[in-house]
């Protein structure tokens, strides 16, 4: 059997749940001889593999148009689809934009802060996305599996990757599902 | 006349998403290359009404590659606000664990993101030019690199209970003493990070000797620096005054964080969320200045530890004692850093204070307004806060260290864009040193776009009416 395809993709997030995959130290090399690696932001290849890959793991929730797309191209490319940490899991930190307009938030960045020269605007080019309100990935598509934690412990991710890359469905809980 | 736009999207091997479009001319050569930063947000809104001493907590959800940054930053300006001064065993505890963060920051980026491009190649097979290629071509060099990135996290670890968002520092100090066994843990690890973060610097300089064509056309430009210096002029990552000065090496300004406001100010471009600091007194973009590890060499005329400290002069005879302006040597640079923060790191233990359980001063003197600053690994992090007598915050502003580069990696592209197309057939791995370009300054995406999100980096190619042509993706 050939390696089962890995790919993923960051989001509304952090980057914090790629530290703590990388967390795992050592282990990545495990993770390397068992599962095949496409596109994640530490490879070069851009996008999940057309032909599809096995699991899709996405970390952030969806704050914008482009995010969207990601979660939407990234879950009609793989089987079992992963929502890794806090902000993919509910929104996160970064929900706490909700509590406001997108027109308020945008407004205090880009014009009213006190740094801001008078060539403060909200910038619109149509190269740029437009900001959503900030929502789980589970509310944009459909999700496989929820590993909670801001972000989950090296130790949890590795057990995950370790039963997906090996063809099991892996189970958080007792000691594995945790917040700190 | 743009006839047509090359889109490259997402930018890899950086923190954060970004995109790049570069406009071509009728003869095929390039008419200028855009660096977009795409996401917002918002943390300068959201945090309002949040409680001050939350911020050490709140803001590291900014970004996970350095949390520790906007951890002590924000404890800094929760030590302005409440008008607290941390007994100075809590400030070398503090500085320990941003030691750490450097370690790991810096070591992942030249190993892990740069890695790749140095030591495969830009032109190598983009299936196998990341982390993985690497295991298979240095898998004695991979795992040191994975070992060093350890080192740093544990430092995290030990001091604040976790390796990504922590949880030590509150505005009058810290929460946690080190003990005497966790201090012998950092100091029998030592040695290895530092003869690995030598090996890097070997690595780099062997490959600065073979690729000195490359690195004396790629994005050489002149601009201030700027960052923390010691009274002495000695490199500071941890506290003290802020240093500008001009391309030729002339000081402009030596100041005090609270008075940024008279100092810098951000411009905002329509094309990018990302917003543009500058030197006020020269206006925008005449007084644009560089940040992060070639900013901060270029302001400092020495060292304090020894073995970074010889590296220094190496690195000053690059550019005659004038400041370094080649974008590729900010990897020599970030080298030397990680060796400085190593040293550090044994400074630091072996101070008499370190084991104190002096740590956390309580008695307030509340001011309502603080800055608080740190040089994160990226460059100059400034947290600006103003609260209401109970401690709930009114207003929140943001600088982050990849948003002084803004100006520096758009500036990058742009050229290495019309250094290495013009009058070329436009192959993936010309692309990818435009790429370089951005990954050289080791962008935090997440951190710049706090405020405003990812940057996905595209090349499009457009035609004069605007309309895409041609996509150029990787997938
Ligand atoms: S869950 Fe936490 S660590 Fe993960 S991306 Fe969100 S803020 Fe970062």
């Amino acid at each position: 059997m050939s390696k089962p395809k890995v790919a993923s993709d960051w989001l509304a997030g952090c980057a914090g749940c790629h530290m703590s995959l990388l967390d795992i130290d050592e282990r990545i090399l495990q993770v390397l001889e068992l599962a095949d690696l496409r596109a994640t932001p530490i490879t070069d290849l851009k996008h999940p593999d057309e032909d599809g890959v096995d699991v899709g793991i996405l970390e952030g929730g969806i704050n914008n148009t482009a995010n969207e797309a990601v979660a939407k191209q990234m879950r009609s490319r793989c089987k079992y689809l992963v929502a890794l940490g806090d902000c993919a899991v509910f929104g996160g930190v970064p929900a706490m934009r909700n509590f406001f307009t997108i027109e308020e938030t945008l407004r205090r960045a880009y014009v009213e802060t006190e740094s801001t020269d008078d060539s403060g605007k909200i910038p619109d080019d149509p190269e740029l996305c437009k900001p959503t309100n900030v929502r789980a990935v589970s509310e944009v598509v459909k999700v496989d599996l929820h590993v909670p934690g801001c972000p989950p412990d090296a130790d949890v991710i590795f057990h995950v990757l370790a039963e997906l890359a090996q063809g099991r469905i892996p189970e958080i809980k007792d000691e594995k599902l945790h917040w700190h | 006349m743009v006839t047509e736009k090359i889109t490259i999207e997402p930018v890899t091997r950086i923190e954060g998403h970004a995109k790049i479009t570069i406009n071509m001319k009728e003869d095929g050569d390039v008419d200028h290359a855009y660096l977009h930063v795409n996401e917002f947000r918002g943390f300068e809104k959201f945090c309002e009404g949040r409680m001050v001493f939350e911020m050490p907590l709140i803001t590291p959800r900014i970004c996970g590659i350095c949390p520790v940054s906007h951890h002590l930053a924000a404890a800094k300006a929760g030590d302005a606000v409440y008008g607290v001064t941390p007994p100075r065993p809590a400030n070398l505890l503090r500085e320990l664990m941003h030691m750490g963060q450097m370690i790991q920051s810096h070591g992942m980026h030249f190993f892990e993101l740069a890695g790749p491009d140095l030591l495969l190649g830009f032109d190598a097979d983009p299936a196998i030019r990341n982390v993985v290629g690497l295991v298979q071509a240095a898998p004695e060099i991979t795992v040191k690199a994975v070992q060093l990135r350890k080192y740093g996290q544990e430092i995290i670890r030990l001091l604040g209970g976790r390796r990504v968002h922590p949880n030590f520092a509150v505005p009058g100090g810290v929460n946690k003493a080190l003990s005497a066994a966790d201090r012998d843990t950092i100091l029998a690890g030592l040695d290895d990070a530092i003869a690995t973060t030598q090996l890097g610097i070997q690595i780099i300089k062997e490959w600065a000797e073979k690729n000195a064509e490359d690195i004396n056309k790629f994005a050489v430009f002149p601009t201030g620096y700027f960052g923390l210096i010691a009274d002495d002029n000695a490199l500071e990552l941890f506290d003290g005054k802020i240093r500008l000065i001009d391309q030729f090496g002339t000081e402009l300004e030596r100041f005090e964080i609270k008075n940024y406001l008279d100092i810098i100010a951000e411009h905002v471009e329509n094309w990018s969320y990302l917003k543009f600091p500058y030197y006020k007194k020269m206006g925008w973009p005449d007084g644009v200045y560089r940040v992060g590890p070639l900013g901060r060499l270029n302001i400092a005329d020495k060292i304090s530890t020894p073995l970074a400290n010889e590296e220094l002069k190496i690195f000053k005879q690059l550019n005659d004692g004038k400041p370094v302006e080649n974008t590729l040597h900010y990897h020599y640079a970030r080298l030397i850093e990680t060796l400085y923060a190593a040293e550090q790191v044994r400074v630091l233990l072996d101070d008499a204070d370190i084991l104190s359980n002096q740590i956390l001063n309580t008695k307030h003197n509340f001011q309502g307004e603080g800055v608080g600053v740190i040089e994160a690994p990226r460059g100059t992090l400034i947290h600006h806060y103003k609260a209401r007598p109970s401690g709930q915050l009114e207003k929140v502003n943001l600088i982050v260290s990849t948003g002084h580069n803004n100006y520096a990696m758009s500036k990058s592209v742009d050229m290495v864009a019309k250094t290495y197309l013009n009058g070329q057939e436009i192959r993936e791995g010309l692309l990818n040193r435009v790429e370089a370009a951005v990954r050289a300054h080791d962008p935090c995406l997440s951190c710049s776009t706090h405020a405003v999100g990812q940057m996905p980096m595209i090349v499009d190619i457009v035609d004069a009416q605007g309309k895409t042509i041609q996509t150029l993706r990787r997938d």
